[in-house]
């Protein structure tokens, strides 16, 4: 027997993350996450900021998606103060959540084929994530950690131009996916190394607290933006891909990859009708400079890249919060990693890893 | 010609063909900058940024430079994000293994100084890469922008450039002397 370590550096995830792993052979006796190494203690520095002085620490909870850290602290804050947010404002946070989870995963993707040494989708991807950065650009100024969504509203309005460029984006992507649907299921790689590796069925996905693709790749639809909807996605119609096992097994790393590309169409089918009719007003509620939520305790829900995110916030009706919680997608599925990863090839560790899209940031915090 | 950084030339037409001549330690800075593989160190969000400098669009690659994710293969380390307390000493212990020359590029402002999660608010991250291993390049922003790596990059190639490399390098003080022991 041996002992292997995957990471923590290596693209198996993204940020710092370890497995240990105790070999028998060429396969996996048992397999133990080690999660801490990016600790940086967010929850508890939450404490000594102020309410709207936290907001750029959301951004660094899931950074390869970081308007959704804004979006669901700011509407957790917001459901505490009981602040209304003006139609525009939550019109303009579809469209950035959405083009978000767009570039999420197509870093997901692209790290998935350059974990499989598909080298060139990784260059595809990151070339198309570079496109959806410039509309971020275009909209806050900054290319990852934009702290846009903020309390009672989004950061700035949006930008001359930006609706033409973000229409040219998707005209782009729409032509792209078939192309990539292609590149990655045409072949025989993703197939024969993916199909029938590391099922995931739907009891042992709740039982574990699956969420997002993870969870749908078993063939349950399950979506807060459906279930639960928040900045008016009740009015928009969309559908919510689920793995169907095309491949032979539900629940699979095919599956999985599967459902992050057609959710890549579906947003961008979302955007598109987001901006149709962007309301005309203001994009920020009025909110005073010394901003007191009341006494009480909110929680709030979105729909991340990765899974359901939930910021839970306690006040004691001072400038900052007491107490913020945040429910990341990628903590429960590293429950998983013992069971699954035990009898598998230690060649396929990296794989099952990545095609769960652990975001170490998100894990530790 | 002669190019004036080098200190290098071609002399033409005196001999039957062509010779080069340079003085030995130049040739080597030459040969040293313009093939640095680094050690991706992804540790935070600035991770994700240095991941896209290798991308199509800033295409680190046509200025010699190769991500590489063994340290015995690297010649230069780039400290993309926090460095927390758990990861700060296999931090140091990549960097020992990292083959003599070598160079530390620390990218954002949590491996410049803490930034977000210095001392003052984290508990949990140490403020600044400068702390535990010696930085040659520091390169702001919170991520920097993937052309403020390259420009980094460009600092470093200067600096190597500069440097007596013919005299057998070691790194300052006791880095020197760490190896890889757990």
């Amino acid at each position: 027997m041996a002992i292997v370590s995957v990471g923590p550096l290596g693209n198996h995830a993204i940020g710092p993350f370890r497995i240990r792993i105790e070999t028998d052979g060429e396969n996996v006796r048992s397999g133990h996450p080690e999660v801490g190494l990016l600790h940086r203690g967010i929850e508890k520095i939450a404490e000594r900021m102020t309410w709207a002085g936290f907001v750029p620490y959301t951004d660094r909870v899931d950074y390869v998606s970081s308007v959704h850290g804004n979006l669901a602290y700011a509407l957790a804050v917001e459901r505490l103060a009981g602040i209304e947010v003006p139609e525009r404002a939550s019109r303009i946070r579809v469209i950035a959540t959405e083009l978000g989870r767009i570039g999420s995963h197509l870093l997901a993707l692209g790290a998935m084929a350059d974990v499989l040494g598909h080298r060139t989708f990784f260059m595809f991807a990151l070339r198309e994530r570079e496109r959806a950065n410039n509309l971020f650009e275009m909209l806050a100024g900054a290319r990852l950690t934009h702290s846009y969504a903020r309390i009672g509203g989004v950061a700035f309005d949006i930008t001359e131009g930006f609706v033409e460029k973000t229409r040219e984006f998707l005209e782009y992507i729409e032509t792209k996916i078939p192309e990539y649907s292609d590149l990655l299921f045409g072949g025989d790689l993703f197939r024969e190394r993916l199909s029938g590796l590391a099922p995931v069925s739907s009891p042992l996905a709740i039982q574990a607290g699956l969420t997002g693709p993870n969870l749908r790749a078993s063939g349950l639809k399950r979506d807060v933006r459906k279930d639960d909807p928040y900045c008016g996605y009740e009015r928009l119609d969309f559908g919510v891909p689920v793995g169907a096992g095309e491949s032979g097994t539900q629940g699979d790393a095919l599956d999985r990859v599967r459902v992050r590309l057609r959710e890549i169409s579906e947003s961008s089918d979302i955007v598109r009708q987001a901006l149709k009719g962007i309301p005309e007003g203001s994009f920020q509620s009025p909110i005073p400079r010394l901003f007191r939520a009341p006494e009480g305790e909110a929680c709030a829900s979105v729909e991340s890249p990765r899974g359901t995110l939930s910021v839970y916030v306690r006040s004691s009706g001072g400038r900052g919060p007491r107490r913020v919680r945040f429910r990341a997608p990628s903590f429960s599925v590293l429950s998983l990693f013992p069971g699954i990863l035990t009898g598998a090839q230690l060649s396929d560790v990296a794989a099952i890893v990545s095609s769960f899209d652990v975001c170490a940031s998100e894990v530790d915090r | 010609m002669t190019r004036k950084r080098y200190e290098m030339g071609i002399l033409e037409n005196a001999l039957p063909e062509y010779a080069v001549f340079s003085r030995l330690d130049r040739l080597i800075s030459w040969a040293r900058e313009n093939s640095i593989a680094y050690l991706t160190m992804d540790l935070a969000c600035c991770g994700v940024e240095m991941l896209q400098v290798s991308g199509g669009r800033f295409d680190i690659e046509r200025f010699g430079s190769v991500p590489q994710v063994s340290p015995r293969h690297a010649d230069l380390m780039i400290v993309a994000g926090t460095i927390t307390y758990k990861m700060a000493p296999l931090l140091r212990r990549l960097y020992g293994e990292m083959p003599l020359p070598k160079y530390v590029l620390s990218m954002g402002s949590c491996s410049n100084c803490g930034g977000l999660f210095s001392w003052e608010y984290s508990y949990s991250s140490v403020s600044g890469a400068d702390k535990i291993i010696p930085v040659d390049v520091f390169v702001p922003g919170c991520p920097p922008r993937p052309e403020a790596v390259l420009h980094g990059l460009l600092a470093l190639r200067k600096r190597i450039a500069s440097r007596h490399a013919a005299v057998r390098e070691e790194a300052p003080g006791e880095w020197g002397k760490e190896r890889a022991v757990k």
